[in-house]
């Protein structure tokens, strides 16, 4: 077992992964399988960040009941990201602003960023993975 | 005529499509992603209101519950059950779908 132990097979390396979510939730598929793939990659102890924009600031509406659409309602799932040492949740301040949206319609802290801010965050990540 | 719109105005053009071929009297039903538009504060919102003189505006309820949006119907849009988006397709002679 000693050789496996000297073979480099990138286990320890992080990166720094963002995760862009730009759809809204329940008209495609896309918010919840973004979500899937967000818990398998902290799974490997990656740096994440989840980025908020255009319609998928609607991803972290309060408020919601699907019932009587008959999907599942996974915005509770965005509560448990903590539980997953995801803690770095940002949103674009003109997206929530053009749907008339503030920080207390939302069911988790975020960090609100300008598009220059969102821009700096995106160009900093080693890879950017877009739901 | 009724229209149905089902994807976001804040993603999509497909309600400047609509609102551009509905004929005074039409209705519009917004359905699925499109129901954001007739919420305060969207973008869209204005649209929509200023559409509400010549046209009758309809979202789908389970579908604005659904995203948490139940309580921010704009005034003028009448909001309907799935029975009512039956009732429209019954009570108008054609539709047309934005899709």
């Amino acid at each position: 077992m000693s050789e496996m132990d000297d073979m480099d097979d990138g286990s320890g390396i992080i990166k720094k992964f963002m995760f862009l979510n730009r759809k809204a939730p329940h008209g495609t598929v896309y918010a919840l399988e973004g979500l899937e793939v967000v818990l398998i990659t902290a799974a490997f102890d990656q740096d994440v960040s989840m980025v908020f924009t255009d319609d998928g600031v609607y991803q972290l509406i309060k408020g919601v009941d699907t019932k009587g659409i008959e999907v599942k309602d996974f915005s509770r799932t965005y509560r448990a990201l903590e539980g997953y040492d995801i803690e770095k949740l940002y949103v674009d301040q003109k997206s929530m602003d053009a749907r008339g949206l503030t920080e207390e319609d939302l069911i988790v802290d975020v960090t609100v960023l300008s598009v220059d801010e969102m821009a700096n965050l995106m160009a900093e990540q080693d890879v950017v993975i877009s739901f | 005529m009724l229209h149905i719109v089902n994807k976001s105005a804040t993603e999509r053009g497909a309600l400047d499509s609509c609102l551009s071929m509905a004929t005074k009297g039409s209705a519009v039903l917004l359905i699925e992603d499109a129901v954001y538009a007739a919420t305060n504060g969207n973008a869209a919102a204005a649209k929509i209101q200023a559409a509400a003189a010549d046209l009758k505006i309809y979202a789908l309820g389970p579908d604005l519950a659904a995203r948490g949006m139940a309580g921010r119907v704009l005034d003028g849009v009448n909001v309907v059950d799935y029975g009512g988006f039956v009732d429209l397709v019954a009570e108008h002679s054609n539709c047309q779908s934005w899709l």
